[in-house]
């Protein structure tokens, strides 16, 4: 059996950073803020990942890289729709942002 | 010693995740978010991943959450009223969190040798090392190349595909970035 360190509280840090994520994404309304908790919610699970790397070797780290390109990659797009919109309706407020409740 | 550093930082995570939920300045969570961001940086490098820990500061903090902040700076909020939701969204929120945080606390409990047995009892259950390279395997290999030579063999050959499918995925997020980003969509 491979030695591992801290894989039980780091799996239990990564649940919690996730439901912190969740819970931000469902509380808030300031959609830049939005973004940031699914930042959150990422990196927990690359947290979860890098954990269980210790049991199963190299493919978590791979994973970890992987996932650190999509979140660039949804950032950058994500925040220029936020620009895109604030344009238009000068806010970032969810709550205003209803285009397509027809 | 390590032990008391590993919930250090576990507990400077937490409170930079709740702090970045409840700041009501977007820049404030920003800066929040950063902390989280630093603290996951060491404990990836306390759990033996040193290269995916500077990669952490290097792409989140240097990269991302610098996005992040000209972000709001160009938009130039008012940032007078707080915009969290409702008493219904607040409740809403209480059960699924409550849901998840008990789904996920089965976590905790999750131990190499509870993972043997759970992998004994269900047959249908792929052998995990028969997928993936057995830990030790791995710590052998990052002894013998390095720590970036472990990471990069894998990432160059057996994943190689995946690796240039994601930089079609990169190409794809910088053109529409800058197509959204233009004056006149």
């Amino acid at each position: 059996m491979p030695t591992t360190s801290f894989l039980g509280p780091a799996l239990g840090l990564s649940a919690i950073l996730f439901s912190l994520g969740v819970a931000g994404v469902l509380l808030r309304r300031n959609a830049i803020v939005l973004f940031m908790c699914v930042e959150i919610m990422l990196n927990a699970v690359n947290l979860a990942f890098v954990a269980l790397a210790q049991l199963y070797g190299a493919s978590g780290y791979i994973m970890v890289l992987f996932v650190m390109t999509v979140a660039a990659a949804e950032a950058a797009v994500g925040l220029a729709i936020i620009l895109a919109i604030f344009r238009h309706k000068q806010t970032v407020d969810l709550q205003n942002i209803n285009l397509l409740q027809g | 010693m390590t032990q008391f550093i590993f919930y250090l930082f576990a507990f400077g995570a937490v409170l930079g995740a709740v702090m970045c939920i409840l700041q009501r300045n977007a820049v404030v969570s920003a800066i929040w978010l950063m902390s989280t961001m630093f603290s996951l940086a060491a404990i990836f490098i306390l759990l033996g991943a040193e290269l995916i820990g500077i990669l952490q500061i290097l792409v989140y903090v240097g990269a991302i959450l610098v996005v992040f902040l000209f972000v709001i700076m160009l938009l130039n909020l008012s940032h007078a009223t707080s915009d969290m939701r409702g008493p219904v969204s607040l409740a809403a929120t209480v059960v699924i969190i409550g849901l998840l945080v008990v789904e996920l606390a089965a976590l905790w409990r999750y131990t190499p040798r509870r993972l043997a047995a759970d992998i004994a009892q269900s047959p249908m259950l792929a052998d995990p090392s028969a997928v993936f390279a057995a830990g030790d395997l791995s710590r052998q290999e990052a002894a013998a190349r390095g720590v970036v030579g472990a990471l990069a063999a894998p990432l160059f050959q057996t994943y190689l595909v995946p690796f240039e499918i994601t930089s079609i995925l990169l190409l794809a997020a910088i053109v529409g970035a800058v197509v959204l980003a233009k004056r006149k969509i």
